[in-house]
């Protein structure tokens, strides 16, 4: 494997751990916020603390890795994105910052305001919809280069169905994994009443994130129809998709085996999001920056994957007694554990 | 000419702000870590309590750490997009092993805040601040490459301009390397320590003499005067290291104009910019010598052989002298307290009490003044000898508006953190029942 497949393909696996974690964590914000408005807060509110609470700042590692790595493997990224991103980035930092430290200081009582519920929850929707735009960006017709001077077209942006396909997709896609992981936490918990709120919010977003898909499909088409022409190469990644997905929609309306069933949605968006990166190849950013091209020198390269790899063997590990303490714990997870003394 | 200016203000706030953070995030583990030790050695619950307590606040500012320390490593692409790539091309290593050194961290402190009492043996629970501690000094250590690596580049030659014959390790483990990592360690862990020791002298200067108290003093101030110990030791080699690579940096933080050996030191004093004359100063004879050299006679580089236009500010010498004060009372205020304690059998006056609370923000201060005189010391470059700062900034527009942007958001984080802080700060020590988890208990 070359240097510039294997760096990334090590950064977009990254980057689907922060979809999968991010999405919980976004989605979770968002049901919060939703059912204090409908007041069943009550109802949900432990569930989703007692899962976020160890996990939250590891989700947000998940992003630095990425983007630090991006930088490291693809050293001219961060002259073009960097240059492109200015706004736009800086926004998605505010309210990642806002979230990030909400959640913490939360712990401390500010939650029972409605401000900070409503800030919470819709930062979880808003910061997806701005990061799912650097994919948006990454198809070209965004960022012009005249003699060498980087110039970031914002009207373009949002003047583009394109665009907006996107963040539709972005935010139905967490909703919807966000409620079927809780749904499977819920019901590891025997918390019934939480289980059937958040079951019903899975069913209810399932059929919107293959629509939305279709849109994003039908919108590639129209912007970028070489890349829709590699989509279409690699199509049985796209329907291997669709099959997780309606294997997961089938677990879910026979109300069973709701690991499983989230293992599924994990596969659906594992499909279409190797699917999408793999056709998007070689470009990182249509049509100035290829993998090839930008591919930092083989001896940094090395270095980096030796640090990934004694990196890894220290993660790997440490994450698997994160999760066997919090999310496999039985004890843990249905709040029974003298630990969690709250 | 503005974007510079802008850009170069709002990474300073962004660094400003998160080294505050920063610091308690690499320093406060190494107390908590010892104290919990103590409380477990020495069946002492009140050194437990101090744990959890301070995990308790230590929630809080790492959570602000972690937010900030997002936004200055998106930023630095943000606004230095040529500086990044470059950075990229040559330093990529230890940026991307800080991810690592920071997830570790990450995943550990979840695990040791939520995990008070699940195990039946405590030492169980205490190793897992090892971990913790190992994952945020690493992190401060290779963050500190990086910045290393500005001041003083190598591992790789330059060819057309652009970047060949990289050799990862030898730009990692440049010459500014050691000191500048090993400074700002120190530097972190003594101002957690004075930190935390001035919130214990605040309550024992209000009257609230409990053992609790009297014992997080002592415990804090000896722990402070150990790593002031090392920051001023450590200090020194910086001063070492700057007179061999970066004369000019040590020659305008000490306006040191004429090369010359038996240096003389000057400390304050006002300078005449045409005349290089200095009123008012104090000056120690051979001093400068001693610091650059370790001689009295070793001859210092001064400023008149660098060409103008590449000398640093001369104002930053005000603030290598304010830091270097600092460091000094930081080292005097807790023997004065060993002193009176161990000799004469004296418990802190409210005299001392002040003085020790007084030492946390100007140890904050010294910090910030030490970081403030390392950025502008390498003006005008940002790569020194490679790149200068004016031309590494972004091409795009808006940075004064994302200056102000920013610029509420940390004002907003710093009004709420610090009222959330006080509130966990009024909470009573409960000793005798368990105490709540560190999570606090808001809905149960």
């Amino acid at each position: 494997m070359s240097l510039e497949i294997l760096g990334i393909t090590v950064l977009w696996t990254f980057l689907y751990g922060y979809l999968i974690v991010a999405s919980i964590d976004f989605g979770a914000g968002f049901f919060s916020f939703y059912c204090k408005v409908k007041k069943e807060d009550h109802l949900v509110n432990s569930i989703i603390e007692r899962y976020l609470s160890p996990v939250w700042e590891v989700t947000n590692v998940f992003l630095v890795f990425f983007f630090v790595g991006l930088i490291g493997f693809f050293p001219s990224t961060a002259y073009y994105y960097g240059t492109a991103l200015l706004v736009p980035g800086s926004i998605a930092l505010v309210l990642l910052s806002l979230r990030g430290s909400f959640y913490a200081f939360a712990h401390y009582g500010v939650r029972n305001s409605m401000l900070y519920t409503g800030v919470y929850g819709l930062t979880g929707l808003f910061i997806p919809a701005s990061l799912a735009t650097v994919l948006t960006i990454s198809e070209g017709g965004f960022i012009r280069e005249t003699n060498g001077l980087v110039e970031f077209l914002s009207d373009q942006l949002l003047k583009s169905p394109y665009a907006w396909s996107v963040v539709i997709l972005a935010i139905v896609s967490i909703l919807f994994i966000s409620a079927s992981f809780l749904t499977y936490y819920a019901d590891k918990a025997k918390d019934r009443k939480s289980t059937v709120i958040f079951h019903k919010y899975a069913i209810m977003w399932s059929l919107p994130t293959i629509f939305a898909s279709m849109l994003v499909f039908f919108a590639i088409y129209q912007h970028n129809p070489e890349h829709f022409q590699n989509m279409l190469d690699i199509s049985w990644l796209f329907l291997l998709s669709l099959a997780s997905f309606l294997v997961a929609l089938a677990l879910l309306l026979k109300k069973k085996h709701y690991g499983w069933a989230f293992v599924m949605v994990m596969l659906q968006f594992a499909f279409a999001f190797y699917g999408y990166g793999i056709s998007h190849l070689p470009y990182l950013l249509y049509p100035y920056i290829t993998i090839s091209d930008s591919i930092n020198s083989p001896v940094m390269g090395k270095a980096l994957v030796t640090g990934f790899i004694v990196g890894l063997c220290l993660l790997i590990p440490s994450l698997y007694l994160l999760m066997k303490m919090f999310l496999f714990d039985v004890k843990y997870v249905q709040g029974k554990e003298k630990a969690v003394q709250r | 000419m503005e974007n510079v200016m802008y850009a170069r203000i709002l990474t300073s706030l962004t660094l400003g702000f998160h080294i505050i953070f920063a610091v308690l995030g690499v320093g406060i583990p190494v107390l908590i870590s010892i104290a919990e030790w103590l409380g477990i050695r020495k069946k002492d619950p009140r050194y437990t309590q101090m744990a959890k307590r301070w995990s308790k606040g230590f929630t809080v500012t790492v959570a602000v750490g972690v937010v900030t320390g997002t936004c200055i490593g998106l930023q630095l692409s943000l606004l230095w997009p040529s500086f990044m790539k470059t950075a990229g091309e040559a330093i990529a290593l230890p940026l991307f092993l800080e991810t690592f050194a920071f997830f570790f961290e990450a995943i550990f402190l979840g695990v040791y805040l939520y995990t008070w009492n699940r195990f039946k043996n405590p030492y169980l629970h205490w190793a897992f601040s090892i971990p913790v501690i190992i994952g945020s000094t690493a992190s401060a250590f290779f963050i500190m490459t990086v910045n290393a690596f500005m001041n003083a580049p190598q591992g790789f030659s330059l060819e057309n301009g652009s970047i060949v014959a990289i050799e990862p390790l030898q730009a990692m483990f440049n010459a500014a390397t050691p000191s500048k990592a090993g400074h700002m360690i120190f530097s972190s862990y003594a101002t957690s320590a004075f930190v935390l020791a001035a919130l214990a002298a605040y309550k024992l200067l209000r009257g609230n003499a409990t053992a609790y108290y009297k014992k997080a003093l002592q415990l804090t101030l000896s722990l402070a005067l150990i790593f002031s110990l090392g920051t001023a030791l450590w200090g020194d080699i910086a001063g070492k290291y700057l007179a061999k690579h970066q004369p000019e940096k040590l020659a305008a933080a000490e306006w040191h104009f004429e090369t010359k050996g038996e240096a003389e030191l000057i400390f304050g004093g006002v300078l005449d910019e045409e005349t290089h004359e200095i009123k008012y100063a104090l000056r120690l004879p051979y001093a400068l010598s001693v610091l650059a050299t370790n001689t009295l006679d070793g001859e210092v580089k001064g400023l008149n052989e660098v060409p103008e236009d590449l000398r640093p500010p001369l104002f930053i010498h005000y603030l290598f002298d304010g830091m270097v004060a600092i460091g000094g009372y930081m080292i005097i205020v807790p023997v004065w307290y060993f002193v009176r304690k161990k000799w004469l059998k004296k418990e802190a006056s409210p005299w001392e009490l002040m003085f020790i609370i007084g030492g946390a923000p100007l140890a904050m201060l010294a910090i910030e003044l030490g970081w403030i005189f390392t950025e502008i010391g390498r003006q005008p470059w940002i790569l020194v000898g490679y790149m200068k700062t004016t031309h590494a900034v972004t091409s795009a527009t808006n940075v004064g508006e994302m200056l102000a942007l920013f610029s509420l958001l940390y004002l907003f984080l710093a009004v709420v953190s610090t009222s959330i802080l006080l509130r966990i700060y009024k909470q009573p020590v409960v000793m005798d029942k368990v105490y709540p988890s560190v999570t606090g208990g808001e809905s149960r």
